[in-house]
């Protein structure tokens, strides 16, 4: 009789490698280097400070060991951190763009035609560490909001840029984003003025095509007043058998009435089935609800990296803002993840939710870690957490470590978990109605995860969908 | 249609059918009895293709095939449906988006066109009549949450949906209210045809006024120890299975 576990896997579908001509700088982390890279994109001397700022600061930090994963400690002196294709130093038209570099995205499904508008999502796509192109950037351009990549947003709008970033992520907030500050490469620049509501989906794409390059790229999203704006994120990589590093910084800002909405859909190459290679994909998120009424919403699917640590927050500084977190997290074979959020309630009547479902397979380990703080002031503030997990065979793990800190009376912390288990008995009912056992799987799965898939994108909900099921084929026993 | 011979099976080591031999043609209805915990439930679900249960020995052949060989979903996409005693709970998962999953990959095995939502839509809505199941049932997940007599409901439902050749009914009755079991029976009874069979397990005789069995059976400790018409479930009921145990024990002895 067959088991789930004898089921092959599905290999991997985006990890063929790009051939195009790149240009890396040499190996290794120094002052030179930090200056190199500045130097390269031609950044204003304020940001060569901040980075400086930043480098002298990770020298003095140690590499964090509290959250639950384990990898063999990474020589940073032995990274390439910027890689890029060739190309010319400015792009104001996809057909300026190396051909390689288009088939690439439309392999990924990405298209970068502008005449392909039918999907009415505006694309950032970044690959290595440079932003190759941005779509519809005019149209957007019109009802004055700013789309695109975080150099031109340093060369173009550098009084916002200055304005905002770091002001979410400090350059000294912690080891990976300190890196990260030194060394950024490039990433996304959003911001929409005062009253606009975002005609489109934001999106960016970001793909590590090198080899032994990290990728650290930054994203910083502005809603001003009264503003909306929904964003999603996608990634890929090639299969390699070395793990590559993937430190990225990502900043909401959401000022009164303003309204964030971000979704990630993380399919980074997560190794072979004995856990060789893959990314480590060591990620901080946060936003800033700061004006009164506003709403940042974190939506993430996590099914690729061999190693995810990300703890996507919201600090709900203005009064009745509202923050939420919706996570599908799934390890399989030797994946880690450590991933949960924080919400900070500092305003009034501010108001939390918290749903995260994880779901470990294989050897997976699948942690997840969250901070729900009320300061004394937050009076009235709500939280809600839900923490499901679901588990698959029995030599995987799942762990929850809640933290909850209140400091006054009149707010309430809801804190609801479970610990589940895909059953035998669930999947062979599913296959005595005529199912296989990866149908039964995916559909199990997705029942699981279905009050997280509902708050994505119509479009990219049918995406995760499939890509949960193919991340899970053949992983239970 | 099935030929069970002389079949041995156990479940984490312990041994729990000892010799069960039973054959089932096409067009009948078999009604199987027995006490608690007498191996009925072992015997559906090792028909269905359960994973857990291992076979000691002997044999199960259905419509030419070696049973036992098969794959759970192919015995399903072979016209075998086993209606559970303890249906299972799919959280988050649509009744209608599970069956139709379900009748799309039976009917992708026989080389049928799979319906879309819309025909879909109308054959379950034919079927809800026939059990008389609200329509809130289309959209609410697969047994999370329903009442036990609606588990039983929508175990019926989901038969006259796929609509099996052999349906293995394991205490379908039990947990129906009155109206509920006639409902059921009904439903039941409709799906009756002459290629169509069916093994009913069942505690009550009061059942098989309602679905009138061909043949009745009585298991116990894995074993079939008396088979007979419909008056055999009238004798248990009367009698109990105490009586049947020592005529079964003189029998051995004798
Ligand atoms: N998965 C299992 N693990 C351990 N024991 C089992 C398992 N399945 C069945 N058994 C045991 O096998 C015996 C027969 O169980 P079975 O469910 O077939 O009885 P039944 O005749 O259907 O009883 P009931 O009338 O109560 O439904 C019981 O003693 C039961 O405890
Ligand atoms: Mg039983």
């Amino acid at each position: 009789m067959e088991t789930i576990e004898q089921l092959v896997n599905k290999k991997y579908e985006y990890g063929f490698v790009t051939e195009v001509e790149e240009e890396t700088i040499p190996r290794g982390l120094n002052e030179d280097i930090v200056r190199l890279i500045s130097s390269i994109k031609k950044e204003p001397e304020w940001m060569l400070e901040w980075r400086l700022k930043a480098y002298r600061h990770w020298l003095t930090m140690e590499e964090p060991v509290w959250p639950n994963v384990h990898y063999p400690k990474i020589d940073y002196n032995n990274l390439y951190y910027y890689s890029a294709p060739k190309i010319k130093p400015k792009l104001d038209n996809l057909s300026e763009v190396d051909p390689e570099l288009l088939l690439t995205y439309e392999k990924l499904g990405i298209s970068l035609q502008e005449q392909k508008r039918l999907t009415g999502v505006a694309v950032d796509a970044i690959f290595d560490s440079v932003s190759v192109a941005t779509t519809y950037k005019e149209k957007l351009y019109e009802m004055g909001i700013i789309f695109c990549s975080f150099s031109e947003a340093l060369r173009e709008h550098p009084e916002l840029v200055k304005k905002y970033m770091g002001s979410v992520v400090p350059y000294s907030d912690n080891y990976f984003a300190t890196l990260n500050s030194a060394v950024f490469s490039d990433g996304s620049f959003c911001y929409i003025p005062p009253g606009v509501h975002c005609p489109m989906e934001l999106s960016t794409y970001f793909r590590i095509n090198a080899s032994e390059t990290g990728q650290f790229e930054r994203t910083l999203i502005i809603a001003d007043k009264g503003a909306h704006v929904s964003y999603l994120e996608g990634c890929t990589a090639p299969i390699r058998d070395t793990n590559q590093l993937h430190a990225a910084v990502v900043e909401l800002v959401a000022l009164e009435d303003g309204e964030i909405k971000y979704s990630t859909v993380q399919n980074w190459y997560a190794g072979d089935k004995d856990g060789k290679g893959g990314i480590y994909n060591f990620v901080t998120k946060r936003g800033i609800c700061s004006g009164d009424n506003s709403k940042i919403s974190w939506t993430q699917v996590e099914t690729g990296s061999a190693i995810t640590w990300k703890y996507p927050g919201v600090i709900l500084k203005g009064d009745n803002s509202i923050g939420e977190f919706y996570s599908v997290a799934v390890v399989n074979n030797y994946q880690q993840a450590d991933t949960g959020t924080k919400m900070i309630h500092i305003g009034k009547n501010t108001k939390s939710t918290i749903i995260s479902k994880g779901i470990s397979a294989g050897h997976g380990d699948n942690t997840y870690r969250g901070l729900v703080k009320v300061g004394k002031k937050a009076s009235n503030s709500r939280n809600y957490t839900q923490c499901d997990s679901m588990l698959m065979g029995n030599k995987c793990s799942a762990n929850t470590f809640p933290y909850i800190e209140v400091k006054n009376t009149t707010s309430n912390v809801e804190h609801e978990a479970s610990t589940s288990k895909i059953g035998e008995d669930q999947i062979f009912y599913c296959k005595q109605r005529g199912m296989n056992a990866e149908n039964a799987i995916s559909m199990i799965v997705n029942g699981f995860a279905k009050e997280v898939f509902k708050n994505l994108p119509m479009e990219f909900a049918v995406e995760a969908q499939k890509l949960l099921g193919i991340s899970l084929e053949g992983s239970v026993g | 249609m099935l030929q069970i011979n002389n079949l041995y099976a156990a479940v984490t080591g312990k041994k729990i059918l000892n010799g069960i031999t039973l054959t089932v043609n096409p067009g009948e209805v078999h009604a199987v009895m027995g006490p608690n915990g007498s191996g009925k439930s072992t015997l559906a679900q090792i028909l269905a293709g359960h994973p857990a249960y291992e076979i000691l020995d002997g044999e199960i052949i259905y419509e030419g095939q070696n049973l036992i060989a098969l794959e759970a979903e192919k015995r399903s996409q072979a016209g075998l449906f086993l209606a559970f005693q303890y249906p299972v709970e799919i959280p988050g998962v649509s009744n209608s988006y599970f069956l139709k999953t379900g009748l799309n990959e039976i009917r992708k095995s026989r080389g049928e066109q799979p319906l879309d939502a819309m025909e879909f839509l109308k054959l379950i809505r034919e079927k809800m009549k026939l059990v008389e199941m609200n329509e809130s049932f289309i959209n609410r997940p697969v047994n999370h949450g329903y009442s036990g007599g609606e588990k039983k409901r929508n175990e019926i439902l989901q038969m006259a949906v796929l609509e099996p050749k052999l349906a293995i009914l394991d205490e379908t009755d039990s947990g129906l209210d009155i109206d509920a079991l006639k409902v059921v029976a009904n439903g039941v009874n409709k799906l009756r045809s002459k290629d169509r069979s069916m093994i009913v397990v069942t505690h009550y005789q009061r059942l098989l006024n309602y679905i009138v069995p061909d043949f009745v059976h009585v298991l116990m400790n894995g074993r079939i120890v008396k088979s007979g018409g419909k008056e055999l479930a009238l004798e248990l009921e009367a009698f109990g299975y105490d009586k049947i145990k020592e005529e079964f024990v003189n029998g051995v002895n004798a």
